[in-house]
């Protein structure tokens, strides 16, 4: 089947972790998908919507739908910037951005629900925490929530099982904030700290070497924090361990 | 530092300057929540109660008039004598006239969030009239002259050393005493005797019901049932959301309640009143107070759902770190932070920032609330209504401008990342609350388009 994937990128994906991206379009390709990256994309406008400025937002929604309108799925290796396309994306030409919000993708729903990968050739022999970031869990469904009595599923898991040698633990809070919450994190600094200290403790109780997630907010926040403390504890987008080879 | 006269932000700052305290408080409240799951797992049907309690509620909202009328006729035709109050200044007259017309100048009051709501003990003392808090941990915070931090637990931002001291200090216990039995029982002794001679008792209600014209009071301590079999005057404060249609109802209702708010099957009480006892007086409040005007904002009506479990701020982990006075409000946590901003905009303004959307509350109200989609709504609201600071509004103008233009937005980004690599100090210092505790990203030579164009756009 050919599918013509548009390639989004979040704005501080693109400047501060291009391996995150390159690892999400070498993933695409892989697999088969014939992927664009539009030169033009910015930002999703999440960072003034949820700061209360939603109403500033039609400058980034127009270029957003001038950049993505017209392929078959758009993809992108964050959670929390598709939740926010798929709720808030409106625009000059509405036909467009609502085509955009039902071909939106977050990486990983992709995967196991568009293309429905059942194979990887990836390895990573070491111990994982995965950070099920809540926009992503709580917004996208993309895995089962712990305040529900509901039968589990994740879709991140289900593809990590897939990777070789990959030991995946279990948390004492599996689905808990780590409090980086977009401008949350300075604007509430004491308390965003205070989660992201916490949850990066869970995950270092249980004597992980990498922590993944599928946004790299989370994993930026929690990064910052396990490199405060002089921590070995790396952090890798689901992309980058869904790729590795040993 | 009294919390309370600080924003949301400031009151956690203060609040975690005590790094132990802060990982009890939450972990205090974890277990609540735990509790809560195991409680609810138990029951195949819970995911369907939540909506048929949402709905009823919903049925509720949309025929509050209606309920209301038949509610008053039925309680009237029992004998209860029903009082309606346009808002807080109202209630707390009407009480104050009930306890004078009865010649009563003390009162005994089981938990009630709509007193609180009203500041009907501030009133009262002011006007010379005792009010004494019958259920332990209102008790507890009334002693120490601090509102609840929770409206279930509203003493639990104390341990058991705090209550040690306040119980030496007011109700004269050993110094350094902590073991809860001892200090139970010396509040029990208290309580006693304010049971025993008080003639005007106040309830709250949990659900009114308007087929029958009675009320369900749920408590764990009895301390409702004492205050009220021992007076001659019953007192019972609604907020008019409190209304369901009919008895079978409570069905759904009570099995959720106290499920979500302590993982106990049902409250050790359940108080059914219908009518007064032969010589005594029964009244009902009800009130308004702001309630009507929420009911007409189609995004933030269904927040009177609310059944006042406290579920969501168990799970909330910004409530977990940041202690219920933060909240500066009657009702803290999420669902208090979509419930005043209607009571006061400018005053609750912070309120709905207090949260990082993660989504836990919407999950656990056991009416199915929206409340972080509420959250993210007051925000738009409270910044367009001009609530927000100045510079806020100016910093978000800015980036809008450099975000929706792909040329000043690569620009802004190559300078960023310059700037981090070659001179980090311009931000890595104290004037950047992301550097204050964590460590900053470390900046790549190219962006992501960059090695785009270079390696893949041949």
């Amino acid at each position: 089947m050919y599918m013509k994937v548009g390639l989004f990128i979040p704005c501080y994906i693109d400047q501060f972790y291009p391996k995150v991206a390159i690892a999400t379009l070498k993933l695409l390709e892989k697999v088969g998908c014939d992927v664009a990256y539009p030169l033009q994309q910015t930002c999703c406008g999440q960072p003034m919507a949820n700061s209360g400025y939603e109403h500033l937002t039609g400058g980034c929604n127009d270029n957003f739908v001038s950049n993505f309108a017209g392929y078959d799925y758009i993809v992108s290796p964050s959670g929390s910037c598709t939740l926010h396309i798929k709720h808030h994306l409106h625009g000059t030409n509405e036909t467009a951005a609502t085509e955009i919000r039902s071909r939106i993708y977050e990486l990983t729903e992709f995967l196991t629900d568009v293309l429905k990968i059942s194979t990887l050739e990836a390895t990573f022999p070491y111990r994982v925490g995965l950070h099920q970031s809540c926009h992503g869990q709580r917004g996208l469904h993309l895995a089962q929530m712990s305040e529900l009595v509901a039968p589990p599923y994740s879709k991140p898991v289900q593809l990590l099982n897939l990777v070789k040698d990959l030991e995946l633990i279990q948390l004492d809070r599996r689905d808990e904030c780590c409090g980086f919450g977009g401008t949350f994190c300075v604007t509430e600094e004491a308390v965003s700290a205070k989660m992201g200290k916490d949850r990066v403790a869970d995950h270092l109780r249980h004597g992980v070497h990498y922590i993944t997630g599928v946004d790299v907010s989370c994993l930026m926040h929690m990064e910052g924090i396990l490199k405060r403390a002089n921590s070995n504890v790396q952090v890798k987008h689901i992309a980058e361990i869904l790729t590795a080879t040993v | 530092m009294n919390q309370l006269n600080l924003d949301h932000a400031h009151a956690a700052i203060e609040f975690n300057k005590n790094e132990p305290r802060v990982d009890w408080h939450d972990e205090t409240l974890w277990f609540v929540r735990t509790k809560r799951d195991r409680a609810v797992a138990q029951l195949p049907e819970w995911e369907q109660l939540r909506e048929a309690a949402s709905q009823i509620k919903n049925h509720v909202l949309s025929n509050m008039h209606d309920l209301l009328a038949q509610f008053e006729e039925n309680a009237k035709r029992n004998g209860i004598t029903v009082h309606w109050a346009t808002d807080g200044a109202e209630h707390n007259a009407i009480i104050h006239d009930l306890i004078q017309k009865a010649g009563a100048t003390r009162m005994v009051k089981s938990k009630s969030m709509l007193t609180e709501e009203c500041h009907l003990n501030d009133y009262l003392t002011r006007h010379g009239i005792e009010v004494i808090d019958s259920d332990l941990g209102e008790r507890i915070v009334q002693m120490r002259k601090e509102p609840p931090s929770h409206i279930v637990l509203p003493a639990i931002h104390l341990t058991k050393a705090d209550v040690g001291e306040t119980f030496h200090e007011h109700l004269g216990t050993e110094k350094g005493a902590t073991d809860p039995q001892y200090l139970t029982e010396a509040a029990r002794q208290h309580l006693r005797e304010t049971f025993l001679t008080r003639k005007v008792a106040l309830t709250g209600v949990n659900f009114a019901i308007a087929e029958t014209g009675g009320f369900v009071v749920c408590t764990n301590e009895g301390n409702a049932d004492m205050g009220a079999h021992l007076a001659d005057v019953h007192i019972a404060a609604m907020g008019f959301e409190k209304i369901i249609p009919r008895a079978e109802h409570l069905g759904v209702f009570l099995r959720l309640l106290a499920r979500s708010a302590t993982g106990q099957p049902i409250t050790t009480f359940s108080s059914h009143f219908h009518r007064p006892r032969p010589g005594q007086e029964m009244h009902i409040v009800i009130v308004d107070n702001g309630r009507s005007r929420q009911l007409g904002r189609p995004d933030f009506r269904n927040s009177l759902k609310c059944i006042r479990c406290a579920a969501c701020m168990n799970t909330c982990p910004v409530y977990r770190r940041s202690g219920g006075h933060s909240y500066h409000s009657a009702v803290a946590g999420p669902i208090g932070s979509i419930l005043a901003p209607n009571l006061d905009m400018k005053l609750n303004a912070d309120l709905p920032f207090a949260s990082t959307l993660c989504g836990s509350c919407s999950n656990v109200c056991p009416v199915k609330i929206d409340i972080h989609d509420q959250l993210y709504k007051w925000r738009q609201v409270l910044m367009q209504e001009g609530y927000g600071p100045t510079s806020k509004t100016v910093s978000m103008k800015a980036m809008a401008t450099v975000l929706e233009s792909p040329r000043l937005y690569r620009m802004a980004g190559k300078v960023g990342r310059g700037v981090l690599r070659f001179a980090p100090v311009t931000v890595e210092n104290r004037f950047n609350p992301w550097y204050n505790q964590r460590e900053m990203p470390e900046p790549p030579a190219e962006s992501f388009r960059d090695w785009y164009i270079n390696n893949k756009k041949a």
